[in-house]
């Protein structure tokens, strides 16, 4: 069915060139990043971590979010997300890919990968992350592909690949669980050691993820004529207003347990993020255009009249990604970081190095994407 | 002789030297160098010894880094002249940055102002090492929190567990870097991360560690936490000491007298 993305009009083959070009980047960005080494980021021995991480913090959070659609298909026979399964398990597999190459751009010795299942340490979350990060790629990919292989022969989906879904159902929910616990069992760094973190990732992953999922379909209607449908779309939209509801509602619960008991271990690193640590201050415009632009897109999504109208719709779910992208993305990692175990406030700026390489990433994943939609998308013109 | 048996010969005699080199790493009695068991001042224990620390701040002079420049010497610190990619072992601190939930108010200026020498603090539950997927850093039988840098696959988890900001990575090669070479100990590839070791390379020779050794005014004393009669326990009974963020429950192996 791969064979099937090699068709296309001219506007496909530009997109395919626009991200090779930028894939081409990214790739001579990490072949001096492999010379160099690390230093050619703007981490360093304070903020240890920086673009790579928070950017494979937010990808497992859309790959999550393939649940949104495959629980309540599956599970509850919505047969208006019948066309939007797939989609969403497509979307999951190119954000676990995106989120496996961002650690591996991380690593100061990618050659040394392997180690992490030569040695096996269940103590260390990143065992099992790895673990559940490949499991769920592997899940929603057979899924997937089994499923459009069925459909392009017209035949019932064979019966093994339903267990793999259901499976991939609590699986989701892993993924994003265990990527909070990276954070959540460090002792010391108290932006992250909270127990409120897994389901905040959780929200804010539904949040963003669905309203992904409900881009990615207005693009497929304009640029491909395939329509998942208004019915799954308007379903969409409602979840994905409760999961932000629910995100925005933890993160005031992270404030209030902050501010009002008033520790200053804890008040710290939202001090840094929203208004300034010791003279400090270069994430607080973003923080805070997060903040209003994502109350400001729930808002809409919320009020029904505005949900259902598509441009405006659109533009909720544009909101609520950048939001999420900007507090999960940017400001968790590295808030995390600041102050120092020292007690000293640093800042990070990536280079463009790094954003060379995450743009790489991002195109990867964008291709690896538009390659498994496409074969979607002629084997339903074909059907 | 022709291709085949040159290449059986070879391999053969290739296949040799392995079984004796692997031969040699499982039976001591096959091993061309010995390990010289009579280095150690007392033959230690596994799950015996507990090696720890006691810095007596008071005595610790202001100005002075000889303990700094001896171990950075010794174990091919690379020194970059920037914060940025900083590699070090020990290093002075201020006393508020150190304790910082340890400060209080109307602090004595005089105490507010020491620097104290911070250090990994080989903590008996060590967070880095709970966090390192490979077993990269690992706690030894005598309690040292130890690196295996041909293992670490440079994920810098240890560096975001520590809460000491003990650990540093390579960012760029050290080895250019490194003012003087030592053969003493080992150089560090880019892209792996190092610490403190106790200096458990001395230790094995019955020395103590290079920054007890050097320091001038004999601020620093080095012994078994797990002996009730080392002088180390002894100092401890007697002072007033404190360790660093006790409330973390890592339980450091470095005490300070302030």
């Amino acid at each position: 069915m791969i064979e099937k993305a090699l068709k296309g009009g001219r506007g496909y083959w530009a997109w395919i060139a626009l991200l090779l070009t930028c894939i081409g980047i990214g790739v001579s960005a990490y072949a001096r990043q492999l010379t160099l080494g690390l230093g050619v980021t703007g981490m360093g021995r304070d903020i240890s971590w920086g673009v790579y991480i928070a950017q494979f913090t937010f990808l497992v959070g859309v790959a999550a979010s393939a649940v949104m659609v495959v629980l309540p298909y599956y599970l509850h026979n919505q047969k208006a997300f019948s066309k939007m399964v797939i989609v969403g398990e497509f979307l999951a597999v190119s954000a676990a890919l995106m989120c496996m190459l961002f650690i591996l751009a991380d690593m100061g010795r990618p050659d040394r990968v392997v180690n992490v299942l030569r040695y096996p340490s269940p103590h260390s979350m990143v065992f099992w992350d790895v673990m559940v990060l490949n499991g769920y790629l592997l899940l929603n990919l057979i899924g997937g592909w089994a499923a459009l292989g069925a459909e392009r022969r017209s035949v019932p989906t064979a019966p093994w690949v339903r267990p793999l879904v259901f499976l991939s159902i609590p699986w989701a929910f892993s993924i994003h669980t265990v990527t909070a616990f990276l954070f959540a069992g460090l002792p010391g760094r108290h932006l992250w050691l909270t127990a409120v973190l897994a389901p905040r990732f959780l929200a804010s992953a539904f949040a963003a993820g669905t309203a992904i999922l409900i881009l990615l379909s207005f693009i497929l209607r304009k640029v491909a004529r395939f329509d998942v449908g208004q019915e799954a779309r308007n379903k969409l939209s409602v979840l994905a207003a409760y999961a932000g509801i629910a995100n925005f509602f933890f993160l005031g619960t992270e404030f209030f347990t902050a501010f009002y008991s008033n520790v200053p271990a804890h008040k710290h690193s939202l001090q840094y993020l929203y208004f300034g640590l010791e003279g400090h201050a270069p994430l607080v415009p973003f923080m805070w255009f997060s903040l209003v632009v994502g109350i400001l897109s729930v808002a809409m999504l919320v009020i029904p009249s505005l949900r259902h109208r598509n441009g405006t719709l659109a533009a909720a779910c544009s909101g609520l990604v950048l939001s999420i992208w900007i507090d999960k993305g940017v400001g968790l990692v590295i808030g995390g970081f600041v102050p120092t175990p020292l007690e000293a406030v640093v800042d990070y700026l990536p280079t463009l190095n790094e954003l060379s390489v995450t743009l790489g990433i991002w195109a990867i994943g964008l291709l690896v994407l538009t390659v498994l939609l496409k074969s979607v998308v002629a084997v339903r013109a074909q059907a | 002789m022709n291709q085949q048996r040159r290449d059986f010969l070879r391999k053969a005699g290739l296949g040799a030297i392995a079984g004796l080199g692997a031969a040699a790493g499982m039976f001591p009695l096959f091993a061309l160098e010995k390990t010289d068991l009579s280095g150690f001042s007392e033959k230690p224990m596994p799950g015996k010894v507990r090696w720890g620390m006691l810095i007596d701040t008071r005595k610790c002079r202001e100005g002075c880094t000889e303990c700094i420049a001896r171990c950075h010497h010794d174990h091919n610190v690379p020194d970059f002249g920037k914060t940025k990619n900083e590699v070090k072992w020990i290093w002075k601190s201020g006393y508020e940055e150190a304790f910082p939930t340890a400060s209080r108010q109307f602090q004595q200026p005089e105490v507010k102002e020491r620097k104290v020498l911070t250090l990994c603090n080989h903590c008996a539950e060590a967070p880095c090492t709970r966090a390192c997927p490979t077993e990269a850093t690992f706690r030894r039988w005598d309690g040292i929190v130890s690196m295996d840098y041909h293992r670490c696959i440079g994920c810098r988890f240890c560096m975001a567990a520590c809460p000491y900001g003990s650990r540093s990575f390579n960012w760029q090669d050290p080895r250019p870097a490194v003012k003087e070479l030592t053969t003493a100990y080992p150089t560090r590839e880019r892209g792996v991360v190092e610490k403190c070791n106790f200096c458990a390379e001395r230790l094995v020779k019955g020395q103590l560690p290079a920054c007890v050794d050097s320091c001038p005014e004999r601020a620093l004393l080095f012994g078994d936490l797990n002996d009730p009669n080392s002088g180390l326990r002894r100092a401890l009974d007697e002072n007033e000491t404190m360790q660093r963020k006790p409330e973390l429950g890592t339980l450091p192996s470095l005490f300070y007298i302030i």
